[in-house]
């Protein structure tokens, strides 16, 4: 494994109340890889996106984005008694960093939505454009004012030339709503894309997708990577996509994670297998 | 890709449209008296056009429900007469409290070095400004507490942060600032419709360039999907406390020119009643939709204030029938209208669709057969 790691999950523990959504979870993307985590039903897989993209506050651990902590957690108040993860007292001496989610994105860490979530009074190139706010240097007068037009040219030839490269120029002034589902998951990564991430988690990208469809998304995903300059992090549940397209593979399951490694060594995993199908009772 | 040719002729039509307001607005003014209905209506449709935008903004392009919008009107209603009657009838107004605190008059201080004219238009369109600065700086301070709360919680608390204000504009401690319960009068006013007709319409457009700015998209996100908006890089806190802050901006300098308008000022008229009042023409007109307001803002005032008038007088429609066109019929009559249009246009009357120049061009292309191509920049105008 790579020594400079452009995202690092440390002992990260989410708990809700009692529950321990992720537990103890560490990993790490490197640099142009193409990571894949997976699980069964409910194993913690978008809690610990959450966690990373500061929808969440982790309960306990550290996130670390090109060596720089970005999330700093260790149980405080209540949580102190009830904690239920491990080590606790791991980092009970540090500053807790607790960002919003604006602010990570602004770092370099865009992400898409396992249900998708595009702004639906918006047309495609809006949504797009509006992903792009984020990057504007001009402030409201000058916005109001039309000063800034080299700005907003700019802007908007960025979001179309984005757009031609995803083949949706075509419904450039439709409604993001109005697009077929795929095309809405291809919008999706390229407002994503539009806040020039280092880093892209893409949570189910090929969710509700038919084989041939998830073939084409893993080239376009493979394609975007290299064209960027990407490293990404994604969650998925099909398998053949997982493995095609993944460098590396986690598994967790009930929020540990139980293997790592290639995608072949994941798939002869013992304990992969028993998470997906189940143990029975009298072994 | 904008064809040039239609470009070029839509301003012209758009240029030609605002000479004709302008004229027509001169030609009112010239040969109606300034107590005329038709006149009377103009400025107060303006000045609820403008407000009723203002509350559009929030509600209706950034998703706030916020009901603070009399408050608001009351502080720029309260700045600009403070500030702007004249020092020599200032121990008039303030009888019970010694001529107040407060001994200038900014539009004065205008028309002496820049003139009559000039200089106190000029001063009364800075203390408007003034005014709104006032109201937009109470919304910050009030912005930082409320706007963590949500949808109703954010209207509860707006709407009291609202009634809280009028109370305590009413304290007769502050009746030297404030004259307390008593009225605020003498204040300079436009002499002329155009006047109203002209300021607002500079400060809609300014709203309107907002929201068709990359700060509008923002807003817009915000409202259609708060997780993308912030999982965008959007800063929920900062735009909406822009919004905001915004929004109380031109609340207050419609405040301002409708207490002008009304001539004397009184807390106890920037009652809820007055902020249901907007937002009956916001929703009426179509949340998120601004020309819907300003269209429905001049048909309300206008049939509020003038056209039903007959059904509590005796005579409407040249039918004499005091009988039953008596007090209260008006009112009657406004509800049943209400109704059917909420029935009949659930998402108001022009729902979230715009009038433009460009659908305008559209449609008298159409209607004298001239094919204009499909994709010439149809975005969804009527």
């Amino acid at each position: 494994m790579s020594e400079n790691p452009i995202l690092r999950l440390e002992n990260v523990t989410m708990q809700f109340g009692g529950v321990v959504a992720v537990n103890n979870l560490s990993l790490q993307v490197n640099p142009g890889e193409i990571v894949a985590l997976i699980g069964p039903n409910g194993a913690g897989k978008t809690t610990a996106f959450n966690c990373i993209t500061g929808v969440y506050q982790p309960t306990n651990g550290i996130v670390e984005f090109e060596g720089k902590p970005i999330v700093v957690a260790h149980p405080e108040g209540k949580m102190k008694k009830i904690y239920a993860g491990e080590n606790a007292a791991l980092y009970a001496d540090r500053h807790s960093v607790n960002p919003t989610p604006d602010t990570i994105t602004k770092l370099g860490i865009a992400r898409t939505f396992q249900n998708i979530r595009l702004w639906k009074s918006m047309t495609v190139f809006e949504n797009v454009l509006t992903a792009k706010h984020m990057l504007a240097k001009q402030n409201v007068f000058s916005a109001t004012l039309r000063l800034a037009r080299a700005e907003d040219r700019q802007m908007a030839e960025e979001t179309e030339a984005l757009l031609a490269e995803q083949d949706l120029l075509k419904y450039r002034d439709d409604l993001a709503t109005s697009l077929p589902y795929g095309l809405q998951r291809r919008l999706e990564i390229a407002r994503a894309l539009a806040t020039k991430p280092k880093l892209l988690l893409l949570d189910e990208p090929a969710a509700g997708m038919n084989p041939q469809e998830t073939q084409e998304l893993g080239e376009f995903v493979v394609q975007i990577k290299e064209k960027y300059g990407l490293s990404i992090l994604l969650i998925e549940h099909h398998m053949d996509f997982v493995m095609n397209f993944s460098d590396r593979i986690y598994a967790i399951d009930f929020g540990k994670l139980i293997c790592d490694g290639t995608p072949d060594v994941v798939s002869n995993d013992q304990r992969v297998i028993d998470a997906y199908l189940g143990v029975s009772e009298d072994e | 890709m904008i064809n040039k040719y239609s470009v070029r002729k839509e301003s012209i039509v758009g240029i030609a449209l605002l000479l004709i307001l302008l004229a027509v607005m001169t030609v009112i003014d010239f040969f109606l008296p300034s107590y005329h209905i038709a006149v009377m209506v103009i400025k107060k449709a303006s000045v609820y056009a403008l407000v009723a935008v203002s509350m559009n903004l929030l509600n209706g392009f950034t998703g706030l429900f916020s009901l603070g919008q009399a408050g608001f009107m009351l502080l720029g209603a309260y700045t600009y007469a403070i500030f702007s009657i004249p020092v020599a009838k200032r121990a008039g107004v303030y009888q019970y409290f010694d001529g107040g605190w407060i001994q200038f008059s900014i539009p004065e201080f205008f028309s002496e070095f820049l003139g009559e004219t000039i200089g106190l238009n000029m001063g009364i369109i800075l203390t408007l400004i003034l005014g709104g600065l006032v109201a937009a700086f109470f919304a910050y301070l009030i912005g930082l507490p409320v706007l963590r709360l949500k949808s109703d919680y954010l209207a509860i608390a707006t709407l009291g942060f609202a009634e809280i204000l009028r109370a305590f504009f009413q304290w007769p401690n502050l009746g030297p600032l404030t004259n307390g319960s008593n009225l605020l009068k003498s204040y300079p006013d436009f002499k002329s419709a155009t006047g109203y007709v002209v300021l607002i319409g500079i400060f809609i457009a300014m709203i309107v360039l907002l929201v068709n700015s990359t700060y509008g998209r923002a807003f817009k996100a915000i409202r259609d999907d708060e997780i993308a908006a912030e999982a965008m890089g959007i800063n929920l806190a900062k735009h909406k406390r822009l919004a905001f802050i915004i929004s109380s901006f031109f609340a207050g300098i419609g405040g301002g020119m409708l207490a002008m308008y009304m001539g004397t000022l009184q807390a106890l008229s920037f009652k809820s009643t007055m902020t249901y009042e907007i937002l009956l023409v916001v929703v009426m007109g179509g949340i998120g939709s601004i020309t819907g307001s300003v269209i429905t803002s001049f048909m309300y005032i206008a049939s509020m204030e003038w056209l039903l008038r007959g059904l509590d007088s005796g005579t409407f429609l040249g039918i004499h029938a005091p009988g039953v066109f008596k007090n209260g019929f008006r009112m009657a009559v406004v509800s049943l209208i209400i109704m059917v249009v909420v029935l009949f246009f659930s998402k108001g009357i022009m729902g979230d669709r715009e009038f433009s120049v460009k659908g305008i061009v559209k449609f008298f292309d159409r209607l004298f057969g001239k094919k204009t191509p499909k994709n010439a920049g149809g975005d969804g105008n009527v």
